[in-house]
C-alpha cells in the first residue's frame, strides 16, 4: 500500500517531529510510505484570505505530487479537509483539473481516521504515563469528522488516561490569519481554551492540529504556564524515536 | 441603522473589557445552547427535516418572481394592500402614507428587523406621531434612547436584569423593581394602555405564505397578536426573501425555527394573519397592508452570496460562534450580528463599509453545522474575502504577503533554502525557553500569545538525512 505522506508546511518549519512520528506510525500500520520532495503548502493561507489564484496554484502542485498515490496522509485535519472538501471548489471551472483533484480527495485522509480506520492499527508504539484531554480542532471535528478515532487510539496508549474538558469542540481562536488580523478577540478565544484545559485537570492537551498546537502552547505560556504540556496527538501514538 | 461596522475592531476591544457586558453574554450558552440542543433531540430525523427547511427556502428563492406575484394576488384577493420598498427610505415613507391615510397618531410596533435597516421608529417620530415598541426586548432599548439590538432574536440580550430594573425605574417613574416577573408586569401594564389607544399596528413577518396571502409571526410574548389585531390598520414589514410557497412548508419550517432559536418545541404565539377583518368576524384589522423589502436582496439573488437569503432568522449561527459569543453583537455595528451578518451587512450596506466584518471569524463552521436551512456560512464569507482581494479592499501588506507565499511555496528550493534559515534564526531567537516573545510584523499574534519556537530544521532536512542513514 502505497501511501504520501502529506507533512503539511506548518510540521515541516515549526515541528518536524510530528512529520516523523507519523511516517513511523504508518509505518507501524504496514504502509510503505511515499514522501513526495518538493511537497509544500496546501494552498489554504491563499484560499481562506480571498487569495483563490495563488491558492489554485499551490493546490495544482499538491494534486500532481500525491495523485500517484495510493492514498494521501496529512498529520492535520485542516490541510487533510483543504484538500478533500475544497480542492473541488477550487477547480469548478476547469473539468479536467477538478477531476483529477477530486480523485485526490476522495483518497484524503487525516492521519488518525487512516491509522484507524484503513489500515485497522492494533497497537501503537507509544506509551506515556499522563493524564491528557483532546482538543477536537475544527476542520478535523467538523469537515473529516474525526472524533472517535484519536481518542480510540489514545486509548491504546499505555499509562495515558483521558479526561475530557468542558467545550472540547469550542475553536481555539486560531482560525490562521484570523489569529494575526485579529489578535485580541483570538487571543480571548485562546483563553477560553486554556481556562477548559486547566480545569480539566490534565497534564497534556492533546489535538491533532499544529495551528491550534501553536495558539493554544502560545497562550498557555503568556498566562504564565510552563507546565501544561502541548502535543499532537501522533507524537503521543508513536512514543520517543528508537 | 447608523452604520458602525467599520469600528469592528475597537468595538469589539470595548466589548472584551466590559465586564458587565462579559457577564451578560455568558447566558447564550444556557439559554440558547444548551436548549437548542436539547430540543433537537426531540426530532428522530433533524438532519431529515434541516434538508427539507433547506429545500423548501431554496425552491422559494429560485422562483422568488413568481411567488412574490403568487403573494400579491392572494393578499389583494383578501382585501390587503401590497407595497413595495426598494429601498429602506421607501419602508419610512409608505409607513407615514399609510398613517396619514387613515389619520393614525399612535402606532404600536412588535418586533421588526427590517424596520431597523430604515431607522422606521425615528422616521415616524420624526413625523411627529407616538411609536411603541411591545417586544419586551425592543421596548428596554427604545426608553434607553434607542439603543441598538444586540442579537436579532433577543435584542436586549446584553442587558442585565439591574439595568432593565434601573431603566424602568427612571422612564416609568416608579419604585426601582428587582425580580424578573415585577419587571415583566410593570412593562405589561404600561404597555395594555398603548394596545388599547393605538390607531396602527406594524409587525415584522417570519413568513410570508404565497399560496394564501398570509403573514405568519412567531413570538414569545403574544405582543405580535395585539399589535396586529387591536388597532384598526395593521402594516406587516419583510424581505421579499421572506416568502414560502405554502402552509404545509410552513409547517416544516416551524419545525425548526423555535427550536434552532431558543430551543423551544414551538414558540408561546404562532399568528398566521390572513385578510382583512371580514364580515361578521370580531378580531383583525380593517386595513392591512404588506411592505415587501428589498434593500440589496434583489442584488445578492442574483450573486454569488444568494443562499445566504435563505436565513429564516433563529440566530443559531450567532449563539454558536466563539466571536459572537466574546464580542457581543453591538460589535458588528450594523442590524444583523454573528456570521449571517458578517455576510448581510456587507451585501447590503456595500462591501467596503464593513471590511473586517468577513474577516471576523475563524471559519471554524460551527454556523455551518447548526444553521436549520444549510446556510454554508463560511463558504460565503470566504467568497466575500475573495470579492475584497479582487478588488484590491486589504491592506497591500497582506497581499503582498499572500503573493508571496504562494510564489514561494511553488517553488520547491528555493523554498526548502528560505525555510531552512528562517527556522534556524527563529529557533535561535528562542532560547532556552524555546519561545518567542516578539516578533516583527507579527503583532497580532505576540500581542496576546508567544510563539512557540521552530524546532529548528525542517522537515524535509530531517527526513533526507533519515533516508541516507
Amino acid at each position: 500500500m502505497r501511501v504520501g505522506l502529506f507533512v503539511t508546511c506548518l510540521v515541516d518549519l515549526m515541528r518536524p517531529s510530528i512529520g516523523l512520528a507519523a511516517l513511523r506510525l504508518l509505518e507501524a500500520g504496514g504502509a510503505e510510505v511515499h514522501v513526495p520532495p518538493a511537497q509544500t503548502c496546501c494552498g489554504q493561507p491563499g484560499y481562506n484570505s480571498g487569495d483563490r489564484a495563488g491558492a489554485k496554484r499551490l493546490a495544482a502542485r499538491v494534486v500532481a505530487e500525491f495523485e500517484g498515490c495510493e492514498y494521501l496522509v496529512a498529520p492535520s485535519g485542516s490541510c487533510s479537509g483543504m484538500i478533500r472538501t475544497h480542492y473541488a471548489d477550487l477547480f469548478r471551472d476547469e473539468p479536467p483539473m477538478l477531476e483529477r483533484a477530486a480523485a485526490l480527495a476522495a483518497k484524503t485522509y487525516e492521519l488518525t481516521d487512516f491509522l484507524l480506520n484503513v489500515l485497522k492499527l492494533k497497537t501503537v508504539p507509544g506509551a506515556l504515563a499522563a493524564t491528557v484531554t483532546y482538543h477536537d480542532s475544527c476542520s478535523g471535528l467538523r469537515e473529516m469528522d474525526v472524533k472517535g478515532q484519536p481518542r480510540a487510539l489514545l486509548a491504546r496508549v499505555p499509562g495515558l488516561k483521558l479526561t475530557e474538558m468542558a467545550e472540547c469542540e469550542t475553536c481555539c481562536g486560531f482560525g490562521g490569519t484570523f489569529a494575526i488580523k485579529f489578535g485580541e478577540i483570538s487571543s480571548r478565544l485562546a483563553d477560553n481554551k486554556c481556562q477548559h484545559i486547566a480545569a480539566s485537570g490534565a497534564d497534556a492537551v492533546v489535538l491533532g492540529d499544529l495551528g491550534c498546537m501553536l495558539n493554544i502552547e502560545g497562550r498557555l505560556r503568556r498566562r504564565g504556564d510552563m507546565k501544561t504540556r502541548v502535543l499532537h496527538v501522533a507524537e503521543v501514538l508513536a512514543g520517543a524515536e528508537s | 441603522m447608523q452604520i458602525a461596522s467599520m469600528h469592528f475592531k475597537e468595538r469589539a476591544h470595548a466589548n472584551m473589557a466590559n465586564a458587565e457586558l462579559q457577564r451578560n453574554l455568558q447566558k447564550i450558552k444556557g439559554k440558547f445552547v444548551a436548549k437548542r440542543h436539547a430540543s433537537l433531540t426531540e426530532l428522530d430525523d433533524f438532519e431529515v427535516t434541516r434538508e427539507a427547511g433547506r429545500a423548501i427556502r431554496q425552491r422559494a428563492l429560485d422562483n422568488l418572481d413568481v411567488w412574490l406575484e403568487i403573494f400579491e394576488r392572494n393578499a389583494t384577493a383578501r382585501g390587503a394592500t401590497v407595497l413595495w420598498a426598494e429601498t429602506p427610505a421607501e419602508i419610512n415613507a409608505h409607513v407615514l402614507d399609510i398613517a396619514r391615510r387613515h389619520g393614525a397618531r399612535k402606532i404600536i410596533k412588535s418586533k421588526s428587523m427590517v424596520s431597523e435597516e430604515s431607522e422606521l421608529d425615528r422616521a415616524i417620530e420624526a413625523a411627529g406621531l407616538t411609536v411603541v415598541e411591545t417586544d419586551l426586548g425592543e421596548y428596554i432599548l427604545q426608553i434607553n434612547d434607542y439603543e441598538p439590538p444586540s442579537h436579532i432574536i433577543g435584542p436586549a440580550l446584553h442587558k442585565s436584569k439591574e439595568e432593565v430594573a434601573d431603566l424602568f425605574a427612571k422612564a416609568h417613574a416608579t419604585p426601582r423593581k428587582t425580580e424578573i416577573a415585577e419587571l415583566c408586569l410593570e412593562a405589561r401594564g404600561v404597555l395594555r394602555q398603548h394596545y388599547l389607544t393605538a390607531d396602527m399596528g406594524i409587525s415584522g413577518g417570519n413568513f410570508f405564505v404565497a399560496e394564501t396571502g398570509s403573514v405568519v409571526i412567531v413570538t414569545n410574548e403574544g405582543n405580535a397578536t395585539l399589535t396586529t389585531t387591536l388597532p384598526r390598520v395593521h402594516v406587516a414589514i419583510s424581505g421579499i426573501e421572506k416568502i414560502v410557497p405554502t402552509l404545509e412548508d410552513v409547517a416544516t419550517l416551524m419545525r425548526l425555527l423555535p427550536r434552532s432559536a431558543t430551543g423551544q418545541s414551538i414558540s408561546n404565539y404562532v399568528d398566521i394573519l390572513t385578510g382583512v377583518k371580514g364580515e361578521g368576524e370580531f378580531h383583525g384589522a380593517e386595513h392591512m397592508y404588506f411592505i415587501l423589502v428589498d434593500a440589496g436582496r434583489s442584488g445578492v439573488l442574483a450573486g454569488e452570496l444568494r443562499e445566504a437569503l435563505r436565513c429564516i432568522r433563529c440566530g443559531a449561527c450567532m449563539n454558536h460562534c466563539p466571536v459572537y459569543q466574546n464580542i457581543g453583537g453591538h460589535s458588528y455595528g450594523w442590524v444583523y450580528p454573528g456570521p449571517i451578518g458578517s455576510i448581510l451587512t456587507p451585501s447590503y450596506i456595500g462591501i467596503e463599509n464593513a471590511l473586517d466584518l468577513p474577516q471576523a471569524s475563524t471559519l471554524c463552521n460551527q454556523c455551518g453545522v447548526v444553521c436549520p436551512v444549510k446556510i454554508p456560512l463560511p463558504d460565503l464569507l470566504r467568497k466575500l474575502r475573495e470579492q475584497q482581494f479582487e478588488r484590491h479592499l486589504r491592506p497591500w501588506t497582506e497581499r503582498v504577503g499572500l503573493r508571496l507565499w504562494s510564489w514561494l511555496a511553488s517553488h520547491p528550493r528555493l523554498y526548502a533554502l528560505a525555510t531552512r534559515i528562517s527556522v534556524r534564526v527563529l529557533s535561535w531567537m528562542g532560547g532556552r525557553e524555546k519561545l518567542l516573545h516578539r516578533l516583527p510584523l507579527a503583532g497580532g499574534w505576540t500581542g496576546g500569545r508567544d510563539l512557540p519556537a521552530p524546532e529548528g530544521r525542517t522537515f524535509r532536512d530531517l527526513y533526507a538525512a533519515r533516508k541516507r542513514k
